[in-house]
């Protein structure tokens, strides 16, 4: 009986890297875009912690974040086709 | 003829199978979603449906395959695949009643291995490729699923703990509709090739077709059709366990759980090592509620699971022998089989409209379910 250890290995180790990045990305994008719905609320309760970061920047990092979501869902589409 | 009735039943059969499989299924990539409202209860199962339809259409690798390994093929005939078919549904359709989510390649690897023991005797069934292809994934399919979903939960959480809550939770609404979509995708590019590669073998077997050849586009598009109209259907009992009944789900766990589900099933399906999607799918949500609260997950539901997964193949491998035995004295045991099959397949449908779970009730769960503590095992 022959198992195939090595490509249970890959297929773990791909997709914990795969399923981690994507979640991550995601996460930091909305993180970033967090900073632009706190810097609009007007009047809201002020913890008086300042914004993690500003909004552009924000918007900036959360975009990067999400076309790389998007570059991993095309491959993942081109792999389920392909 | 005889050969051509037995092999319209099985085509008709395997569809019913395959119909079966998709709303068994529907759970595994829509549960979460349904159960954190990122989708309407019915545009969930109708995006899946459709996405069901279209993966049919992607590949047809896994239909190509299919045949090789569990059984010898040239000992097998259309009488014992159609009584391996009658194995898998009939469990796939208890299991429903039951709303446990044991997969439906199982039922239908133990509905075809029961029904060969009978007909060709144990030299015609591979056992070590079936502790390789079938025991071995079903205990790493859950594990590797809930390790992963739970560290990708955790992150979730702890990334976006600072960040504005709303953001975060229409962030991963919206992420969750795609996530899902891959794992429906996913699953019909794997799933309807187990029905297209069944039909087309047995079209092969009984000379209808050259051997070797790939499957008609009739095949294709009914075997896509028969899962697509399943998965509309939706496995509401199911969808309702795993939704509702392993741990209440937020946004951040219903996306970490999907996007998890769907890489490791693309990844094993491209890679080499075929892992099960319900076990995927199951064990990424179990991960997903211990990711943020290991207490709040409900062990007692997953000793359950576990016990019907055990149970799955060796259930519908009984189911298989018996049909097998009595289809094989010939064309009137293969009536008696198929009528016996549909009168006990009305039988759960009518024992399921005396508790039906339906688009409306799904989500309504009186919220911590007392389970009994440890499944009879």
């Amino acid at each position: 009986m022959k198992i195939d250890w090595a490509s249970l290995g890959t297929v773990a180790l791909v997709s914990l890297a795969v399923s981690v990045a994507v979640v991550a990305l995601v996460s930091f994008a909305l993180v970033g875009l967090s900073a632009r719905a706190r810097a609009n609320a007007v009047g809201g309760p002020d913890d008086g912690a300042p914004p993690p970061m500003n909004p552009a920047l924000g918007t900036a990092v959360s975009g990067v974040c999400l076309l790389a979501v998007a570059a991993i869902v095309v491959y993942g589409l081109y792999v389920i086709v392909a | 003829m005889d050969l051509s009735l037995i092999v319209v039943a099985v085509v008709v059969t395997a569809l019913v199978f395959d119909f079966t499989n998709g709303f068994h299924d529907t759970a595994n990539a829509m549960a979460t979603s349904i159960a954190t409202k990122a989708m309407s209860p019915k545009v969930a199962v109708t995006v899946a449906g459709a996405l069901n339809l279209v993966g049919a259409f992607l590949s047809v690798e896994v239909a190509r395959t299919i045949s090789s390994g569990l059984v010898d093929e040239t000992r097998i005939s259309p009488v014992v695949i159609f009584a391996g078919l009658v194995g898998a549904i009939m469990w796939n359709l208890l299991t429903w009643l039951l709303g446990l989510p044991s997969s439906s390649s199982h039922a239908l690897f133990g509905g075809l291995i029961g029904a060969t023991l009978v007909a060709a005797g144990t030299g015609a069934v591979q056992f070590g490729a079936v502790f390789t292809k079938v025991v071995l994934p079903a205990v790493i399919s859950p594990i590797l699923a809930g390790v992963i979903a739970m560290l990708a939960t955790y992150l979730a959480y702890r990334t976006t703990a600072r960040a504005d809550d709303g953001t975060v939770k229409k962030g991963f609404k919206a992420g969750q509709i795609l996530s899902a979509s891959m794992v429906a995708l996913a699953h019909g590019t794997n799933d309807a090739q187990k029905t297209m590669g069944v039909i087309t073998l047995t079209l092969i077997t009984a000379g209808a077709l050259p051997t070797g050849s790939g499957p008609p586009f009739w095949v294709i598009f009914s075997a896509g059709l028969a899962i697509a109209l399943g998965t509309y259907i939706g496995g509401w009992r199911i969808i309702r366990t795993l939704g509702k009944r392993v741990s209440e789900i937020e946004t951040p766990q219903g996306f970490a759980a999907e996007t998890s589900a769907a890489t490791i099933i693309l990844a094993s399906s491209h890679l080499g090592f075929a892992l099960s999607t319900t076990q995927v799918a199951t064990g990424a949500i179990f991960g997903a509620g211990a990711g943020k609260r290991a207490a709040g997950v409900q062990w007692g539901v997953a000793g359950r699971m576990a016990l019907a997964w055990i149970v799955t193949l060796p259930a519908a491998a009984a189911v298989g022998a018996v049909a097998a035995w009595v289809a094989s004295r010939g064309t009137a045991g293969t009536i008696v089989v198929a009528v016996v099959a549909i009168a006990l397949a009305a039988g759960i449908y009518a024992a399921s409209r005396r508790n039906p779970v339906t688009a409306d009730n799904v989500n309504d769960v009186p919220s911590p379910a007392p389970v009994p503590a440890g499944a009879p095992a």
